[in-house]
Parts: structure tokens; sequence; C-alpha cells
């Protein structure tokens, strides 16, 4: 199995204006992230808003630059890359975004939008690219009739359908999903999710899922990377993570997820608080002043990953908080 | 007696014969308990609400045949008399707190004017009571609090801050629409809890208008699943979503990934829900219903009463003994 994303430290900072006599404050929105992704496999990123998930995606797809580290696409080294070598290599990264009302041009007819990957990236004849795009569109689930039709006319469902169908249009290597069903209803969620795997089964492609909602990931992910504040606090296999969860914040945020057959055995586990001001993030560990576990050295120092079981954890305290 | 009592509530936009948004719905509130109205995109649970607090102008048309709130007639209430009780013994907590509040005055100014305007508090008593709600909402360094604008508040905190305007004049009937959906699992958890606490603190009766099922089952007590504006299904919790007798609620339990643990796909509904074009017949879920019969195509089955709630289905689903 091949190697398609390679993060390693990932980092990205802004640095943002308080004014005119006032030295420009650094925000660090991404904080050395590391993961690899294999063909046809899933890694979900999961963590409130501001935790870094978005800013992730912008750096895996090359819309944004990172501060420091390295990614690797397929193998090839994306840093420090020409400006034609990004142009190829964009081919092979692809996104889907959270808000299909948003991500289609509400001016341009479906097969035209879905054609247009194909224009800017092959030779293809218009009438191979006529083919492609009615081949993928009838794999998605759309009718022929849908070609000649412009973004308005079609469901949340439908259009999230379409974002998909053209972000695969390229066949990519690896598909980053923002988010992908949070503006659908169950039912629909559950149709789209479907297709997400059928292609994934399909086209091997590597996949990072990008969510706030915990069900769904466990429905579709391999790996989870769990962000908070930036930095990653926990990272394993699904199932182990799902099962036994190390960190406290992964345990926060799996009780705090609602379930229609709460689990018994589910860790209760309540936080007060909301997410530190990313300008001013407290020291040592970033959750200490959320965290029931926190002492003197979590306010002191910060934890950085080690490996724990099959996972890794950013915590000083995982044996004295997990029995 | 109960507290709402609402009978053969119709809502429709435009013409009189247009295709109702709210299509017959009944539905009757206790004192003290937490109702649920679940549905999806479009089911018509936020509009019924909205002309219970008779949000709805022209062209929108409200017709009922009962809407009974606390023994007032809802339906012949003239402005003044109105917003005497909406605000007061009726309020309502709406999805995005964002939006919710007005940008152009303190936090503090909000609250002072609902309790000016529905107890008659003003000057300290007024400003000693807002930040006794403030308190009571948990936000910290209330005091300090007072005096922020909307936009220096967080999401969960500006959702604090409009619970606090609602709760302000104890009211009987709290109406909570979607009040969780645009925040975090943690803060949801935080904003659930707190609804919850409310309730019981105060005995006020809590309608949680809501998409997400899992929710429902954590807090509600009754739920009333809606589809395309018409009530399938009304059950009590845990019942419903243990044994769930119309097709639509069992298939929304299906849709949820928790339910497919293990499984690479997950069961869904094909289709989506009819609009107004496309209304079928029948049932209306007749297109989509894994369970269909000539006779759903052909008639509108009623919500009928059975030992574990109501359904609106002509072969509702039999518990079986094997565990879903």
């Amino acid at each position: 199995m091949s190697t398609v994303l390679q993060a390693r430290e990932l980092t990205r900072h802004y640095s943002v204006s308080r004014g005119l006599f006032k030295p420009a404050a650094l925000v660090q929105a991404l904080n050395g992230v590391s993961f690899s992704l294999q063909a046809g496999k899933t890694l979900a990123v999961v963590g409130e808003s501001g935790c870094g998930k978005s800013t992730l995606a912008r750096a895996l797809t090359l819309i944004e630059e990172p501060s420091s580290g390295s990614l690797q696409i397929a193998g090839r080294e994306v840093t420090g890359a020409s400006h034609t070598e990004r142009k190829q290599l964009r081919r092979d990264v692809q996104m889907v975004f959270q808000n299909p009302y948003a991500s289609l041009n509400p001016r341009q007819k479906i097969g035209d939008q879905l054609a247009e990957p194909l224009l800017i990236n092959t030779h293809l004849s218009r009438a191979e690219r006529r083919e492609k795009v009615q081949a993928m569109m009838q794999q998605v689930g759309l009718r022929p009739e849908h070609y000649q039709r412009y973004p308005h006319m079609f469901s949340g469902g439908q259009r999230q359908r379409i974002a998909l169908a053209r972000a695969m249009m390229l066949q990519p290597q690896v598909l980053v999903a923002d988010e992908p069903t949070s503006a659908l209803d169950v039912s629909i969620q559950a149709q789209v999710l479907n297709l997400f795997m059928d292609l994934q089964e399909q086209y091997q492609t590597g996949y990072v899922f990008i969510s706030h909602n915990l069900a769904v990931v466990r429905h579709v992910a391999d790996d989870v990377l769990v962000m908070y504040l930036g930095r990653p606090v926990e990272m394993g296999p699904a199932e182990a993570l799902y099962a036994r969860p190390l960190h406290p914040y992964t345990r926060a945020l799996l009780s705090a997820t609602p379930a229609i057959h709460p689990d018994p055995d589910k860790p209760r586990m309540k936080i007060s608080g909301e997410l530190p001001n990313p300008l001013n993030p407290p020291s040592g560990c970033a959750f200490h002043k959320r965290c029931p576990h926190a002492d003197e050295r979590c306010r002191s120092e910060r934890p950085e990953l080690r490996l724990i079981d099959t996972r890794q954890v950013a915590c000083h305290h995982v044996e004295r908080i997990v029995d | 007696m109960s507290l709402l009592d609402i009978r053969n509530l119709s809502v429709r936009f435009g013409a009189a014969d247009a295709v109702p948004v709210v299509d017959g719905l009944d539905l009757s509130v206790e004192k003290g308990e937490v109702l649920a109205i679940v549905g999806e995109s479009g089911s018509g649970k936020s509009v019924t609400m909205m002309a219970l607090m008779g949000l709805i102008d022209a062209p929108g048309i409200v017709q009922a045949d009962c809407m009974q709130f606390d023994n007032t007639d809802m339906l012949r209430l003239k402005g003044r008399q109105r917003r005497r009780i909406v605000g007061k013994d009726l309020s309502m907590v709406f999805q995005d707190p964002m939006t919710a509040l007005n940008p152009s005055y303190t936090v503090g100014f909000q609250i002072e004017e609902v309790l000016h305007q529905h107890l008659g508090l003003k000057g300290k008593a007024a400003r000693a009571r807002a930040l006794e709600l403030l308190e009571r909402v948990e936000i910290p360094g209330a005091a300090s609090r007072l005096d922020a604008y909307p936009h220096q508040l967080s999401g969960g905190m500006s959702q604090r801050v409009a619970i606090a305007m609602a709760i302000a004049a104890e009211p009987k009937l709290l109406i909570a629409d979607e009040p969780t959906t645009a925040l975090d699992v943690t803060i949801q958890a935080q904003i659930m809890e707190l609804l919850l606490d409310l309730q019981r603190d105060q005995g006020m009766a809590l309608v949680l208008i809501t998409h997400d099922l899992a929710v429902v089952a954590e807090t509600a007590q009754r739920v009333c699943v809606m589809y395309a504006g018409q009530a399938v299904e009304l059950g009590q919790v845990p019942t419903l979503f243990d044994a769930p007798s119309h097709p639509y609620t069992e298939a929304l339990l299906k849709a949820i990934p928790e339910h497919s643990a293990g499984a690479r796909r997950l069961a869904t509904l094909p289709g989506i829900v009819p609009g107004r074009y496309d209304r079928p017949q029948g049932c209306l879920l007749s297109p989509r219903c894994p369970y269909v019969q000539p006779r759903c195509r052909d008639e509108r089955p009623t919500l009928d009463a059975h030992e574990r709630g109501a359904a609106r289905c002509f072969f509702p689903l039999v518990p079986t003994t094997e565990v879903a």
C-alpha cells in the first residue's frame, strides 16, 4: 500500500495586526502536525471551531503555504516546489467544501463545471470530456439531463454530490473533505456518506475527512487526529480511540456527543469553559484551564506527543487518568 | 387542561389553496414537560412555533381550529395583547445567537429592556436582576459582561445571554429552536444541561425544536416527529427510539451512523422530501417508503393513536422481540 500524503511538523502561523502602534500578534493556527495517509484509507481530523482543522485543510490542498514543516503528496515534496510543479501536484489533491450552496458557480452549467478540471489539466477533446463527465455523473447518482442544469435547480444533497463528482473528475490521490455533510439533513447525510465510501472503494483515494461530528467520524475513519488550539492532542486508529480515549479532551468530546442509545460505559466527563483566546494561549498544556485533571506541571510544561499503545497522546497524566 | 393546545393548525404561504407548509397539526404541551419536535429541513417544525408566536406575516396564512396557550386564544389576539404574553409567559430562543441579539446595545441593556417591558423593573433593580440572570446562565465574570456588546462574546456566551433574556420574565413555556446547532459539541452539552436545569428549577415547559435525534434521546420526555408539514409520529422517550412505529421514524434512526456501527454503508431512505409540485396524492412518505402498499398511494392516512403513542400510517410497524 502506498503513502499518498505525508505531513511532518506542519505549522502555519498568522500575524495579526492589533492596531497602529502595537506590535503584531502571532496566531499559531497550526502547530507541529505530523501524519501519513495510505491510499484507500481515511484520516479524520476532529476538533471544535478554532482548533486549526480548516487551516490544515488549506495547507494540504496547497491553498496556503505552511510556515514550516514538510508535506509530501504521493512521494513528491511540496515545500519548495516551483510554480509548475505545484500545478502538477494540485491535480492530486482535491477538496470538497462544507457548503455546497457556496462552492458551486451559480452561473455555470453543471456539465461545464464538471468538465472544467479536465479542460485545465488534460488535453482531452470536447467529446471525450463530455463522455467522462457523463460517466461520473451516473456514478454519483445524477441523471444525464442534469448536465444542462444550473446549481440552484438542485437540493443540498444533490449539490454535494456534484461537488464530490467535480473533486473526483481527475481521480486524485487525496481528497480533503471539510465538513462535507454538516449542512445536510440526516437522511441525506447517510446517502452522501455512502457515496463517499463507494467512490473511495473504487478509486482507492486517500481521504482527509474533517468533521466535528464524532458519530460520523466513527463511521468513516480508519485513523483519527484530535486537535485542540492548533496542536494535535491524540492520534491513532479509530477503533481503539473510540473504545478507550486517552487524552482528557478526547474523553470530553466523546462524553459530550449525544447518542440515541447512550453507552453505559462511556466516559462521563463534563468540561466547563470555552476554547482559550488563540492570541494569548495558556502556558503549558493548552487544555489545562478546562481539564479536571490539571496540576502544576500542566500549567508550566507543555506535553509532547508520546506513544502509548498504538496511539500518540499529548498529556502528562494519561497513566493516572485512564484506568 | 394542557398549557398549550393546538388543533388542526395549517400554515400556507401565498394563495389560500397553496400547498400547506404545516398541514393539520395537533399538538399539546403539558405544564413542565419537555417536548421535542424533530424533523428535517422544510418539515414545518419552526413554522409551527412561529405561528404560535404570531411571527407569520402576510402572505403567510395561519388557520387553526384551536390555539390555546394558558387559557388564552392566541388566534384572536391583537398586537398589544399579544406582546403582553409573548416574551413573558411564552418566550423563544433562536438558532443563531449572533443574529438574535441586537449588535448596537449592550447585553445588560437588552436584558433590562425585557425586565422593564414585562415586569416594570427600572434602574438599579433592573440591573441587579439582569446580573442575577447572567449569573444564573453561568456566564463567568457576569458583572463585567453586563456592559459587553454581543460582538465581544463567543457563540456559546451569546446563546447564554439569549437564554437569560428568554427566561427573564419566568416564562411558562420556552421554545428553543435549534438552540445548539450553531455551537460546538462541548458547548452544546453545556447549553442543553443549562436549559434542562432551568426547566426543572422553574417548572417551565420546554419545546425543543431540533433535527438531531441524539439530542432528543438524551433530553426530551415526549417527541413529535414531523415530515413534510405533518406530524407522523408521537411517542414517549425512549419507547419511540427503541420501537418506532412509523417507517419514517425508523428510517431516520437507521440513517444515523451510530445505528450502523461496523457496517461500511449506512441504511438510507431513497429520494428527497416532496416539494410543492410533487406532493403525492396518498401518504406523503409513499414514494420513499420501503413498506409501501397500494392503499398508501391512493389515500392519506390519519394520525391514529395506538398503545405506545400515535402514528400516521396505515400499516404501523409492530415492535419485534429481536434487538434492533
